[in-house]
């Protein structure tokens, strides 16, 4: 009785993979290892069934820190990289793990602050004097402190201004260690300013009394660029699937595609490609 | 800023206007735990039927290393099962990284040492009762396992149920292997993350309460099982 | 009167091999020793008793024989032999206080016939005729563990017996039960003896002394006392310990 019992258990768990597996082999699919800004946006949910449908092929995203999504690709997890971090970005492709690297589009980081503007920077457009000014203010930063495309562009920010932001780490510097949401919860939580992308900031639902204190400096300029991942290092990238991917984003169909997606009538990002 | 009215009216609605969307979160967080579930008790219930019920040397320290993987870190467990699945690791050319399959062996390895040492628990309570009367009938090893198992049935159903509660509210480790692509592997429990860093603080509450309804379901349905089943054959 | 465990000559042990042997007994627990280099033989066909105070080492002895418990020092034999799987197969024990599966009535009985690998087209049958002759029938489908003491020890004795035991070991079986019960099981005893089972039993009650026993091992303080038919030990006790236990006495002494 009990061997029978056992045996139904098993076959079912077997079934369980099984159908996880050929729900997997069932479709074309490539895997995108990209940043939380993109999909958090909602970029990629009105991108990608465009695509889909043009060509058939399935992208699945999957959304960490540009640092995690580096390694990700470095360790053959992934088809294709779009991040942003083009430092980060240019050394992946020296070392092999990538083709060739494409600009894709841009939008730009934003300061958030609360009402009360500790620092008094609201309104400004120095993005490097008003974090001078935050650091002698001891007005609380928060800080992604996760290796992020967003994480590296506020660090170049703060070796520029000449501030060792580090060494104040857990006084007024605070670093969460999580990605662009969570630390926009945690900083408005805690009334810190906090560096983000505009994007999601735009999409970001739980804004409170938060408002942008710095834009508009070229020094905030955020890239985004797309590499496809050395399938000479990894046999298992989909190099066809992902370079057609690739070439469609690049495309004047994708940037358009790119260049319509709007929240409240905003742009979120704005296509590049050839620019 | 948040009034609990107003999260559950928000889960209400959610459940009311049930859509296909929602239908495959749940749908896949079911498949995913229940498989896990299912794989672990596989493993778990004869591992800690066999712990509780034979003295053999090392079956102390088994016994430590059993209690104390049930407090396995998930995010540990979800980065050793990537290194394991990544296209770099070992098992690789096996495809499994960011598929169900991969977030099946995450919870399966999480929920495994759970059902071990607690069946391990029941088992040796059993078997106490139990040994002179095997010992007696000349019972050999594999019929007194599953002699226990089955005996100790409706206890065991709690042990599972014991899993099933760990594996349905983990999100470090399906996070890492399953890598949250929507309509793929996105699971009720990494949709309320992600919805939580996207500030909706509302829809991730609101969603957390459909997953606690869930889960009050399924352990309804076993409990009512098991009632019932108990009345016939237990005593 | 033949056969019996002490008038046994030499040459009767040379051309009867006992059934049970056991030979130097010791058994140790906690630093003492209970049970003292004893030695006994139970021939096939017989109904023996073991009595004695409480303490004497009755229960220990019983689960020596039946295997349940490893000896310190000497050995038990099996037809002159090491006891092996098959010897364990033909040996059955009924416990003081019944093990219930925690099954059906039933499922009680084909568990026992499944262990001793009987097939599954035979089961239902024996199990039928196994509750028919424990008169429990109608309590088929019941879990076994809601039925009552009587009822649960003759279950007991009916699923030690359904795979033909031919050494059936009791441990005061009936000891917590009413006298109608008691005699439900001395009557099963008694049938299973009639069918060739040889019965060792463990018992306090001079009654079912008299109506069970052919033959009583009496012990005391771990050692064998006194042997012999069962109305010469109980009625003609020659040692002080046996004496002193039929008069209902205390006996503290380490000479018999």
């Amino acid at each position: 009785m009990l061997r029978r019992h056992l045996f139904s258990l098993a076959a079912g768990a077997a079934l369980a993979l099984g159908l996880s597996g050929a729900v997997q082999a069932q479709d074309q699919f490539i895997v995108v290892q990209s940043t939380t800004s993109t999909q958090n946006s909602g970029l990629f949910d009105h991108i990608l069934p465009i695509f889909q449908e043009k060509t058939g092929i399935e992208v699945r995203v999957v959304a960490v820190g540009t640092g995690q999504a580096i390694k990700n690709a470095e360790n053959g997890d992934g088809d294709v990289l779009f991040v942003h971090a083009k430092a980060a970005e240019e050394k992946f492709v020296a070392e092999g793990h990538g083709l060739q690297r494409s600009d894709v589009m841009y939008n730009d980081f934003i300061l958030v602050g609360p009402p009360n503007d500790p620092a008094g920077i609201a309104g400004t457009t120095d993005i490097v004097a008003a974090l001078t000014k935050i650091a002698e203010a001891g007005a609380t930063f928060a800080s992604r402190g996760d290796d992020s495309g967003t994480h590296k562009a506020e660090l170049k920010l703060w070796k520029e201004a000449g501030i060792d932001a580090a060494a104040a780490s857990g006084d007024w510097y605070r670093e969460t260690g999580s990605g662009m949401g969570a630390t926009l919860n945690t900083g408005t939580a805690m009334g810190a300013y906090v560096l983000t992308d505009r994007a999601t900031w735009i999409s970001f639902g739980n804004k409170g009394e938060y408002q942008i204190a710095v834009e508009g400096d070229t020094r905030l300029f955020n890239q985004y660029g797309i590499i496809l991942v050395n399938p000479a290092k990894h046999e298992n990238v989909k190099a066809e699937a992902g370079q057609a991917f690739i070439d469609w984003v690049l495309s004047a169909e994708g940037q358009q595609a790119i260049a319509d997606y709007k929240i409240d009538g905003q742009q979120l990002f704005f296509p590049n490609a050839n620019g | 800023m948040f009034s609990f009215g107003d999260i559950m009216s928000e889960a209400l609605v959610l459940i009311l206007n049930w859509d296909r969307n929602l239908s495959e979160i749940v749908g896949l967080s079911l498949h995913v735990t229940l498989s896990a579930v299912l794989l672990s008790c596989l493993i778990g219930l004869p591992l800690g039927a066999m712990v509780g019920a034979f003295r053999f040397p090392g079956r102390g320290v088994m016994t430590v290393i059993l209690n104390a993987l049930m407090g396995l870190p998930p995010v540990v467990v979800g980065l050793f099962v990537y290194l394991m699945l990544s296209a770099s690791g070992p098992f690789g050319p096996l495809q499994l990284l960011y598929t169900p399959a991969a977030m099946i062996i995450a919870q399966t390895i999480l929920v495994t040492p759970i059902v071990a040492a607690l069946t391990k628990q029941v088992v040796e309570d059993l078997h106490g009762e139990y040994a002179e009367q095997f010992a007696s009938m000349g019972l050999r090893a594999h019929e007194r396992v599953a002699a226990l198992l089955w005996d100790a049935r409706y206890s065991l159903m709690t042990v599972a149920l014991a899993g099933f509660g760990r594996a349905v509210a983990e999100v470090g480790a399906v996070l890492i292997v399953g890598g949250n692509i929507n309509h793929v592997t996105r699971v009720m429990t990494t949709t309320i993350a992600l919805e939580t860093s996207k500030g909706n603080l509302e829809l991730a509450l609101a969603l957390g309460v459909v997953l606690l309804v869930l889960a009050v379901l399924v352990n309804a349905v076993v409990m009512a099982l098991r009632a019932s089943a108990v009345r016939a054959a237990y005593a | 009167m033949r056969d019996t465990v002490m008038d046994m000559t030499t040459a009767e042990v040379a051309t009867r091999i006992p059934l049970l042997e056991a030979r130097g007994l010791s058994f140790d627990a906690g630093g003492k020793r209970l049970i003292h280099d004893l030695s006994l033989s139970i021939p096939e066909g017989r109904r023996i008793l073991i009595m004695g105070a409480n303490g004497a080492g009755k229960s220990l002895l019983l689960r020596l024989l039946h295997g349940l418990l490893t000896p310190s020092a000497g050995q038990v034999l099996w037809q002159g032999q090491a006891p092996d799987e098959k010897a364990r197969r033909a040996q059955a024990m009924v416990f003081q206080r019944p093990v219930m599966l925690r099954r059906s009535v039933l499922a009680n009985l084909i568990f026992a016939l499944s262990v001793h690998g009987v097939r599954g087209a035979e089961r239902a049958a024996e199990a039928a005729h196994a509750l028919e002759l424990a008169g429990l029938s109608e309590l088929a489908r019941h879990p076994a563990r809601v039925l009552s003491g009587g009822e649960q020890q003759r279950l007991a004795l009916a699923r030690a017996l359904i795979c033909k035991p031919r050494l059936l070991f009791l441990d005061e079986p009936t000891s917590s039960l009413d006298p109608a019960s008691t005699q439900r099981i001395e009557d099963l005893i008694n049938a299973a003896h009639a069918r060739g089972v040889t019965i060792v039993m463990v018992t306090h009650d001079l009654g079912q002394a008299g109506r069970l026993g052919d033959e009583v091992i009496f012990m005391h303080a771990g050692r064998v006392a006194e042997t012999g038919p069962t109305e010469q030990v109980l009625g003609r006790p020659r040692s002080e310990a046996a004496r002193a236990w039929t008069q209902g006495r205390l006996y503290t002494g380490t000479t018999f």
